[in-house]
């Protein structure tokens, strides 16, 4: 069974048709890439996964979306959507630690959610932490403000935060896009790895990337999907003359 | 020809620059010139910590330990109304009011500063101390609680706005951090929006209170212009600035009571410093 699966999603910006019927779905323990040349709607498309877009005035969503056989569409009321964010992280392309100290932020999810104390709060931080290979560097400087790290170690951080509530899915916009080559490759490693625990979605303009840490691939163009499937077949035998034409480097 | 031109501007603006700081140091000399004499014929030490303000009395006394203590009741009392009401209006200002309400409230609040504090102090004389003075049974509602209440309400605009500004600025990166893990409005508000904007708020609130402190006429009109000890809140009390207001039309240039004033007006001067420049290392520290 699918993790997500959208049909028929249709996203208006005021006039703007951002997102025209676009129809996919996401395998669950996979990471699958959004690939394609600015404004054509990825990024948009990731945000519906978590109910983001909410908070853009003049925005109107029709359609279906489901996680886990529900339509997260549908939700009405605060309590579920932030249920849903719970569930359904989000790193973003700028690494956004808060401006606590870097316990503190790993364990804020844990708070406002109130899913742990004490102890046990801090062994999930240091699991978190474990998990994105900040423990070594970090367990002594526990207390250090999150604001000292380096980019990539902020990145980490953001992600840590997101495991510490321990999401289904992760969402990932663009997060290599403010680090450096090195940096880059490191988390990729570490998508390869969370993807045995976590269903993982990336936007990504880095073709390469896509195709380096992708299970599958979707290319969007002007607020369609144009072409969805394995990634390996998507870069060597795409079936749309738009796909041929932007992995062969046409237009992006 | 042009280099000359520049020269020249660069020179006069500096000069406008240097200027400012000129005035603030000469108002400074001034007042250690005229008050510092007065420390000559009467110890600083029974200056500050005499209790009794009696400079018409034979010998006159000159200490001024009620007159701060009235000066400390009326501000911290209304720094404890008006900074958490003014804290939550900016709060609401930036993160919860409609677009259209915001514009009202900023409207609304930048109109109450530009009121005279002569005007409010006589609004408040007639309508707010005799209610006060009713309401709670006193023998008098001139006093402390009065003063307090309606300098409050003249320290809000200046805490609102600065507050209100600290607030906006936070990087819109952390809210949505914190929405994206689920967060509440009201969790981010307090766990992430403040904490970051504490500097600011911090800043806008010391401003708040130099104002409070510098406060003149509102305070001679309420406060009931009583040099004493207060026992409470609701007892009239005199501030260092309604003595100098008050006093310095009836006494004679030179003699120790005139110079025993500058004096006030020195330690006044020295203690808006300081507040002033703690506001703004926390404003500059906010604005990094």
């Amino acid at each position: 069974m699918k993790k997500i699966t959208a049909a028929g999603l249709n996203l208006h910006y005021g006039t703007f048709h951002a997102l025209i019927d676009v129809s996919l779905g996401i395998e669950p323990n996979k990471i699958t890439a959004m690939i394609g040349p600015s404004g054509c709607g990825k990024s948009t498309l990731l945000r519906v996964f978590n109910r983001m877009n909410d908070a853009i005035e003049g925005v109107r969503v029709a359609g279906n979306v489901e996680l886990d056989g529900e339509n997260i569409l549908a939700y009405r009321d605060d309590e579920a959507i932030d249920i849903l964010r719970r569930k359904v992280g989000m790193v973003f392309q700028r690494p956004n630690p808060f401006p606590l100290s870097v316990f503190e932020n790993v364990a804020f999810g844990m708070r406002i959610h109130k899913l742990a104390r004490g102890r046990e709060l801090e062994d999930r931080v240091a699991e978190s932490l474990k998990a994105v290979l900040l423990w070594d560097a970090l367990k002594d400087k526990l207390k250090r403000s999150a604001l000292s790290l380096t980019l990539e170690q902020r990145q980490r951080l953001c992600i840590a935060r997101l495991i510490a509530v321990t999401p289904d899915v992760i969402l990932l916009d663009e997060p290599c896009s403010s680090l450096d080559p090195v940096a880059t490759l490191k988390i990729e490693e570490l998508m390869l790895e969370l993807k045995k625990r976590y269903t993982i979605i990336i936007v990504t303009h880095n073709m390469a990337q896509a195709a380096r840490v992708s299970d599958e691939t979707g290319f969007m163009l002007l607020g369609r999907l144009v072409e969805f499937g394995e990634t390996s077949r998507i870069f060597t035998a795409p079936q749309a003359k738009e796909t041929e034409e932007y992995i062969t480097g046409r237009y992006g | 020809m042009k280099r000359l031109f520049d020269w020249i501007i660069e020179r006069f603006i500096f000069l406008c620059g240097i200027l400012a700081v000129i005035f603030v140091a000469l108002i400074f000399l001034f007042l250690l010139r005229e008050g510092v004499s007065f420390f000559g014929s009467y110890s600083p030490i029974k200056f500050v910590g005499g209790i009794y303000w009696y400079p018409t009395s034979d010998p006159p006394q000159f200490g001024i330990i009620s007159l701060i203590v009235g000066s400390l009741f009326v501000t911290v009392l209304a720094a404890c109304l008006a900074i958490p009401l003014g804290v939550a209006t900016a709060l609401f200002i930036a993160e919860i009011a409609p677009r259209w309400l915001k514009d009202v409230l900023k409207t609304v609040i930048e109109l109450l500063a530009a009121i005279p504090s002569v005007v409010i102090g006589f609004i408040g004389m007639v309508t707010l101390v005799p209610l006060v003075r009713q309401a709670l049974n006193l023998p008098t509602g001139l006093s402390a609680f009065s003063g307090a209440l309606m300098l409050g309400f003249m320290a809000l605009p200046t805490i609102v706005t600065i507050s209100e500004d600290a607030i906006r600025t936070v990087p819109w990166s952390y809210k949505e951090g914190a929405i994206a893990l689920g967060a509440t409005r009201w969790q981010t508000m307090y766990r992430i929006i403040l904490p970051a904007a504490l500097p600011g708020i911090l800043g806008a609130v010391m401003l708040g209170v130099g104002r409070v402190i510098g406060e003149t006429m509102a305070v001679m009109m309420i406060t009931g212009n009583a040099a004493h000890i207060p026992g409470s809140v609701f007892d009239p009390v005199r501030t260092m600035t309604a003595t100098i207001a008050a006093e310095m039309g009836e006494t004679v240039r030179g003699s120790p009571h005139y110079e025993a004033l500058f004096a006030i007006g020195l330690v006044l001067f020295v203690i808006t410093f300081i507040v002033n420049f703690t506001a703004d290392t926390f404003l500059r520290k906010a604005r990094r």
